[in-house]
């Protein structure tokens, strides 16, 4: 891992003869208590640990929830009513479940806006980063067949949109999209054999993401996190230790969006989902409007934004794997937005452009919609391939502080060592 | 402290963004999209926001409305009798619902017996609560091939759609989200079963389209009674469409035409008397279709009632942990310059 000593000295006989044979407690000390974290981070830097808790919370409330679900055809949708009338604390555990999926997806989204808002898919950081996209993609195909288990009206028919996009693979070769689809299907429709496989995967795949956060959290340790200035820490006084700095403001931030969670849990338990969801799967009545999840909406509206059936869907999945290329895409040297005042625009952009996405997508396939879902289709793409690319060349930065120490201590009236002209903020410039 | 500020005003921002660009869709309707749906007025409700709990003699009502009128073609069968004795609940003793399932006309089921036949046997509290047919097939054959849905979780299934502008939209949703708005279900349940009207009458001009006329008529033109009506593209003339038959119209229902037949109205149901022999709430059609609304909604979500009493209790929790960490954290971090 990185470089940094961990300062772990066993205080007993037992700790010393487990640590010369597996040196754990170690290991633990060096990367979560003593492990260097930069002083200046704000509390976007607290959605890693967030989103730790609610891969964790997912799969224990998942786990008790596989308990009474019955994952067939003729019974899913009544186990999961029955998990909300009857199981003791089912009325709860259901929500937090369902919930939890669309708050992870939150806290996913701001993890990934701050990345981009703050450079840290770097240099040094570009394999955090990839791993960090692969835990979005699995995250996206956990919550897709999530989403198809209760069974009802709206989970069948998204099933039965989204697999059928293989079908567009046809038009390349002949029969190929079609032997995909039935595969995925296990049948030539959807079914309850379907369901039975997604409930499988769904079961497997978190812990495919656990995989991936260990070995994304490995790759921040080795690199250490990026900051709000962009820069290294040069100097021991441009870090804390985690414990107790980082712990205690990582605390605050998961409470308090533990907070927004209890309030759809308690209160609005359905409103991030469909009304279309309480009726049960039927293959013979297609609701009128079927619209996915929202945290897919962006993707849904870019699908239907392109005219052909098979161009729709390669820029439904570009739009999610060209954030692995944003390393390369972006030409600039300088790592924060902070300093970018060009590209601090694009990005702000790039969010509306998201937002708008997201809200076409909820939006019936017709006029004006599909308009204007292909002009925000262009803007999501040429934020990666125009503004990513020339900015970085075109742009003058401002100038950055010398260390990350003086970024911080230049604001707050301490610091007296540092020269006031050297200390003056980049950004009162 | 600029920079603080700013990368705090970066995260809520980010947070709202995101907020918005899912939260509002979660309002979706099963019936209609592009035919144009109907706005749902909103009502009050006992339940609704973060402090409704049901009002137990209004569920009373409500499973009165149920079993007199609605029972007639529709079951309940996601429910069980022991459910209506239940906390939470309209909480009826336990002897009157066993007798009550004990002499419901629809039958449980059971068997095979020791001769190896099924047969019928009256409810227990145990038994679900079955509307007159024993599936689909049979209801449509009785019901001129319409289907009258099992009610269990009708209030949770409808939903009506934002009908506002684009830029109203994210605060319409803010709105809800901060004053916990879930009762669209009810609230097109009751406009459902109060928006039996009279057709819409119209009249054309001489471009073809159809415009509405009130009661005083067409003024010698031709009077058209339209369910709903389809705008001609292209200089084509509208498209009236008319009540078709055996249908009924109804304002609520996306399209205008349900096969529902205006079943309720002002007198259905003979609600308990007072001491003076009046009855205590309004024998109204407006009254019936609240407290059977009210019903349908605790059907639908029997535990709403622990839910929220429980949602308070964790929100104060983590509120006054959410500040014993963030004064915790400001004394360790007063440690050091920030």
């Amino acid at each position: 891992m990185s470089a940094h000593e961990s300062n772990y000295t066993p205080t007993t006989r037992a700790g010393k003869w487990f640590d010369e044979r597996l040196p754990v407690m170690r290991l633990m000390q060096g990367q979560f208590i003593d492990f260097p974290t930069p002083r200046n981070l704000n509390y976007a830097w607290t959605f890693g640990g967030i989103l730790t808790f609610f891969l964790v919370a997912q799969i224990l409330t998942g786990i008790v929830l596989a308990m009474h679900y019955q994952p067939s055809g003729a019974e899913a949708f009544n186990s999961v009513d029955h998990i909300r009338r009857d199981v003791n604390f089912g009325w709860l555990l259901q929500p937090m479940h369902a919930v939890g999926a669309s708050m992870f997806f939150v806290a996913v989204y701001i993890h990934t806006f701050r990345g981009l808002y703050y450079g840290s898919y770097k240099a040094p950081r570009e394999v955090l980063w990839i791993l960090g996209v692969f835990i979005l993609l699995a995250m996206m195909a956990t919550a897709f067949m999530g989403y198809a288990l209760p069974w009802g009206q709206m989970s069948f028919w998204g099933v039965t949109v989204i697999t059928n996009l293989f079908s567009a693979l046809d038009s390349i070769w002949s029969g190929l999209g079609t032997a995909i689809t039935e595969w995925l299907w296990g049948g030539y429709a959807v079914s309850g054999v379907t369901l039975t496989r997604f409930f499988s995967l769904h079961y497997l795949l978190p812990f495919v993401i656990f995989g991936l956060v260990m070995l994304h959290v490995w790759a921040l340790h080795v690199t250490g996190q990026n900051n709000p200035t962009g820069l290294d820490i040069k100097s021991k006084s441009d870090s804390v230790p985690m414990y107790p700095y980082a712990v205690a403001k990582d605390a605050v931030g998961l409470f308090a969006f533990l907070l927004v969670f209890a309030w759809f849990i308690f209160f609005m338990p359905d409103y991030l989902g469909h009304a279309d969801n309480y009726t049960p799967a039927n293959p013979l009545v297609t609701p009128p409007h079927i619209v996915p999840e929202w945290y897919f909406l962006p993707f849904y509206a870019i699908l239907r934004a392109i005219p052909s059936k098979l161009g729709g869907v390669v820029a439904m999945f570009a739009a999610v794997l060209i954030l692995l290329f944003v390393p390369w895409l972006d030409t600039s040297r300088v790592r924060s937005a902070k300093y970018r005042p060009l590209y601090k625009i694009a990005f702000w952009l790039f969010v509306f452009t998201c937002v708008a996405l997201g809200w076409l997508g909820s939006k019936p396939a017709e006029q004006p919609y599909v308009f204007w879902a292909q002009f925000f289709t262009f803007m999501y793409f040429a934020f990666f391939l125009l503004a990513l690319p020339i900015l970085g060349l075109i742009e003058t930065p401002r100038p950055l502080p010398r260390s990350i120490t003086e970024s911080v201590l230049g604001k707050s009236g301490g610091g007296t060592t540092i020269p006031a002209g050297a200390a003056a903020a980049p950004e009162k410039r | 402290m600029t920079f603080k500020t700013k990368a705090s005003t970066l995260a809520s921002a980010g947070l709202l963004a995101v907020l918005a660009a899912g939260f509002g869709t979660g309002v979706s309707r099963p019936a209609s999209a592009a035919s144009g749906a109907p706005e749902i007025a909103r009502q009050e409700w006992s339940f609704g926001g973060v402090l409704g709990q049901y009002d137990r003699a209004q569920l009373q009502r409500g499973f009165q409305v149920y079993k007199e009128v609605c029972s007639a073609c529709h079951g309940l069968s996601r429910l069980s009798w022991r459910n209506l004795v239940q906390k939470g609940g309209p909480e009826f003793p336990e002897e009157a619902v066993k007798a009550l399932a004990a002499e419901w006309p629809n039958q449980i089921t059971d068997g095979p017996n020791d001769a190896g036949e099924m047969f019928e046997r009256p409810a227990l509290l145990s038994d679900r609560i079955l509307g007159p047919y024993k599936n689909e097939n049979a209801a449509r054959a009785a019901q001129n091939g319409a289907y009258p849905v099992d009610l269990s979780l009708i209030a949770k299934a409808r939903n009506p759609e934002y009908l506002g502008s684009v830029f109203g939209h994210p605060t319409h949703m803010l709105g809800d989200i901060f004053s916990a708005y879930q009762e669209g279900g009810p609230n097109y349940l009751y406009a459902l079963l109060t928006g039996y009207k009279d057709v819409p009458s119209y009249v054309r001009d001489e471009k073809g389209h159809l415009t509405p006329v009130g009661p005083e008529g067409g003024g010698g033109q031709e009077v058209l009674a339209c369910t709903s009506i389809t705008r001609g593209e292209d200089g084509k003339p509208d498209q009236c469409i008319e009540l078709a038959e055996g249908m009924n119209y109804n304002a609520a229902f996306p399209g205008g035409q349900i096969a529902m037949p205006p079943i309720l109205g002002d007198g259905s149901v003979q609600y308990p008397k007072g001491p003076d022999g009046k009855p205590l709430v309004p024998e109204t059609l407006d009254q019936h279709a609240r407290d059977v609304t009210a019903f349908l909604e605790w059907a639908a979500d029997p535990h709403l009632n622990e839910r929220k009493a429980t949602g308070w209790q964790a929100l104060l929790f983590l509120l006054v942990t959410t500040v014993l960490l963030y004064l915790g954290k400001k004394r360790i971090w007063s440690r050091i310059d920030h």
